[in-house]
């Protein structure tokens, strides 16, 4: 479209000149006509203003020097000369070429523009870089307060006339914010002096906006000229206590300058309501005491609506109550399984939908209450950039601590209890990880080693991570460590990942000696137990001589999980789904195939499983096909033996109590649609035993 | 009914440019190329703004203002006109002789449709 609009301009703009053309010859003949001078002047004014309109900036700035003379030519303060013809021919004929130019796409000043504007300038009279452009002052977009503005707008009795309309001026007002708006009639002339064509009216608004008191004036730029009209700030709504009351009605009025402060001592004397008073006692006019009452209401709303929003915005709750709602929806979440298992088995259509609303609106009671104990882990992050400052100096190293994603959220107990684990891995970090500042200039490091701390999310999951630029773990050494402790035998083989995770095993220290922050050994395996009992894992990657990374994936809630439902026997038991790969069948066949080593063949791959049902040692016969699910631990993969598998389910962690603390192979248990317990299997652990008890 | 818009400018591409905005903002609009032609049409057809040039051939922009302002029909009509920042005194002229507002040239399509808003109500 703009291009069209563009043609039709150098149509025009080819026409103008040479109209121009003839009208210069002419001038050169009759330099006094001011009918051909006014000629010229508007053809360089046309394409000066419409060129800049239609983007040929460069034709406009040129044309404004030469309309700029012949506007001093205009105004009889400079004669056409001989030379002032030429020039503008000139003129003419280099805007012609840049015309053609632009067809071409080609911008850019042409060769001799300058020269023209030269010789211009010098019979104008005037030096150099005479017209600058001007510059609009850059509008600012900074985000304000609001604020409450008291204008008092009084039109001009002739503003009709100018085709102003006072009523538009008003609703554009409104636009800008919450607005009272207060017709002041006082001025009026009684009906045979009244002029229908006058404007007798005038206004009190009182505005609150953010937009700032020059947006305001630009309501008014038309008419600014021929009215009357005051801004004044009369409160600015920034602060956090902002009073509840507002100025009285006779505060107001004086600032106004309604009313004399003798006028007001006098009317004050009597004693009675203010407002009353003062219009019993003709001092003012009853449109000014209604406009500063409305003021005064305007205020005094705005900052109510302002505190109500302060007061919605959070609420202090003990956290027992919290836990305490959560455990009730656990139960109700509890309450709809069986609800819909029985309106799955009665068939009733009625009684199903039903179920099936309660179903959702019990998923989503869920979310929103686990969303409640949701909080933010950056304080917990602040704690440690106090912790690495003063460790860093105990121990004479220059470590700077860098955050990221500290709006990450998790529920509440989680970030409790990963306080510790996560104190512990820094101090490795610190302790360990980074070198001092010599032996990191040594290494062609910066001498201030860096330690960040990441928390992310990750589906329902997150993943805190924990960096540092240091000297990374040493494989060797690990490995004699290990050897020496009997961790390992001296034949074993280990992958780098299987060595990196040595360093949790019970009673591994590598540190050459113990120093106050750490190495006394006992470190790794109490993280890794604590984060396991999150239902969380750790991972460990490193580079020799470029730092360490250890990721810990926590789950974002501890009180309800996606699990894997699964049968042995007339026995059910939970899979949290998390660890979950995969389900193959294991057929008698396959059993056999094995000899006894528990072996299984998924895809190439064999992977070892443990029986459930053996291990549990639930009586009864297996059927035929029996189902592997297989788990990955710590990126091994290891299957267990079910009956069968059910499939998903939501599950509602009850805790087992005091009495079965000890129990191996069991975090906890949850209770089924029809009414049965469910043990929810604590896979890593298990993993562990039937691995300890391998010859 | 949508409202009438004069648009007198002796250059043929703002008028088109103006012409064009206007109509898709659901306007109406009335051309006219001089302010002569301007007066001629305005005394016989009704409309609801103007917005005028101030350098014009045969009759300028002032002198259209003040003869539309003689018109009964467009005694309080919004009246704009389009100037270049360099015609201050200009734009003085214009709001004496009844202009209600104006637009600094070169203006985007956005501005004259702020400023018709604005003027219109």
């Amino acid at each position: 479209m703009i291009d069209q609009h563009r043609q039709a301009f150098k149509e025009e703009a080819y026409e103008l000149l040479a109209e121009l053309e003839t009208s210069l010859l002419e001038l050169e003949e009759r330099p006094d006509d001011v009918d051909l001078i006014g000629r010229v002047f508007r053809a360089m004014h046309t394409i000066k203003g419409s060129g800049s309109m239609f983007g040929f900036d460069d034709i406009a700035s040129f044309t404004h020097e030469v309309e700029t003379v012949f506007d001093m030519v205009r105004n009889g303060k400079l004669q056409v000369t001989k030379r002032l013809v030429n020039l503008t021919l000139a003129a003419r004929d280099q805007i012609k070429a840049m015309l053609d130019q632009a067809d071409e796409g080609g911008g850019g000043a042409l060769q001799g523009s300058a020269e023209i504007i030269e010789g211009l300038r010098e019979l104008a009279g005037f030096c150099a870089s005479a017209a600058t452009p001007v510059q609009k002052p850059a509008e600012k977009a900074a985000h304000r307060d609001k604020v409450t503005y008291r204008i008092r707008f009084v039109p001009s009795r002739d503003i009709f006339a100018s085709g102003s309309n006072p009523l538009a001026l008003l609703n554009e007002l409104r636009e800008l914010g919450a607005c009272s708006v207060v017709a002041q009639t006082s001025e009026f002339p009684s009906l045979e002096e009244i002029n229908p064509e006058a404007c007798y009216v005038y206004w009190d608004v009182i505005l609150t906006t953010d937009q700032g008191e020059n947006a305001i004036r630009d309501v008014f730029i038309f008419v600014e000229d021929d009215c009357e009209l005051k801004i004044e700030t009369v409160a600015e709504h920034s602060g956090f206590d902002e009073p509840q009351d507002y100025k009285k009605l006779g505060e107001i009025l004086l600032e106004r300058g309604d009313i004399t402060p003798q006028e007001m001592a006098e009317v004050l004397a009597q004693q009675r309501r203010f407002g009353e008073l003062a219009i019993s006692s003709g001092i003012l006019h009853e449109g000014k005491i209604q406009s500063a009452l409305i003021e005064q209401k305007h205020v005094k709303e705005i900052r109510q609506e302002k505190q109500n929003v302060e007061a919605a915005s959070s609420i202090r709750v003990p956290a027992e109550r919290l836990d305490l709602l959560v455990n009730l929806v656990g139960e109700m979440v509890t309450v709809q399984a069986r609800l819909s298992q029985t309106a799955n088995q009665r068939a009733d259509a009625e009684l199903l939908a039903i179920a099936e609303e309660v179903e959702r609106l019990t998923a989503e009671l869920r979310d929103s209450a686990l969303n409640i104990r949701m909080l933010p882990i950056g304080s917990t992050f602040s704690k440690f950039k106090r912790l690495v400052r003063d460790l860093s100096s105990e121990l004479g190293k220059q470590i700077e601590m860098t955050t990221e994603g500290e709006e990450t959220e998790l529920d509440k107990t989680v970030i409790e209890r990963l306080n510790d684990p996560l104190v512990h891995l820094i101090r490795n970090s610190i302790d360990h990880g980074i070198e001092l500042p010599d032996a990191r200039l040594a290494a062609g490091k910066p001498s201030h080693g860096t330690v960040h701390l990441a928390a992310v999310h990750s589906g329902d999951s997150v993943l805190i991570t924990i960096e540092d630029d240091g000297a990374g773990l040493d494989k060797e050494a690990i490995r004699a460590k290990a050897l020496e402790k009997g961790i390992i035998v001296a034949s074993a083989e280990l992958s780098e990942k299987e060595l990196f995770s040595l360093i949790f095993a019970p009673g591994f220290s590598t540190a050459k000696k113990v120093s106050s922050v750490s190495g006394r050994g006992v470190g790794m395996d109490v993280v890794k137990r604590a984060i396991e009992a999150l239902r969380g894992s750790i991972d460990i990657s490193s580079v020799r001589g470029q730092g360490t990374r250890i990721t810990v994936r926590i789950p974002l809630t501890l009180a309800i999980i996606e699990s894997l439902l699964v049968k042995i026997g007339d026995d059910s038991f939970m899979l949290p789904l998390s660890l979950v790969d995969e389900c193959v069948e294991l057929t008698r066949e396959d059993v056999a195939r094995s000899h006894g080593r528990n072996l299984a063949r998924v895809r190439e791959h064999l992977v070892p499983y443990i029986p459930l049902r053996e291990r549990f040692s639930i009586k009864g016969k297996c059927p035929d096909i029996e189902q592997i699910v297989i788990t990955q631990v710590n990126g091994v993969r290891v299957g267990f033996v079910v009956d069968h598998v059910i499939g998903e389910h939501q599950t509602v962690i009850k805790s087992l109590g005091r009495a079965y603390k000890d129990v191996e192979g069991v975090s906890g248990a949850t209770i089924l649609g029809d009414g049965s317990v469910a043990l929810i299997l604590d896979i890593p652990q298990l993993v562990q035993a039937v691995e300890a008890e391998q010859p | 009914m949508a409202k009438v818009i004069m648009t007198a400018d002796d250059s043929a591409s703002v008028r088109q440019m103006v012409t064009f905005t206007l109509k898709q903002g659901g306007y109406e609009v009335v051309e006219a190329v001089d302010g002569k032609d301007a007066l001629q049409k305005l005394s016989t057809t009704r409309v609801d703004m103007l917005i005028t040039d101030l350098n014009m051939p045969n009759l300028d922009g002032i002198g259209l203002i003040k003869g539309a302002r003689a018109l009964p029909s467009c005694k309080f009509i919004p009246i704009v006109m389009l100037t270049t920042e360099s015609q201050d005194t200009r734009k003085q002229e214009g709001k004496a002789a009844g202009a209600t507002g104006w637009i600094v040239k070169p203006f985007k399509p956005e501005q004259l449709m702020a400023v018709v808003k604005k003027v219109l109500g």
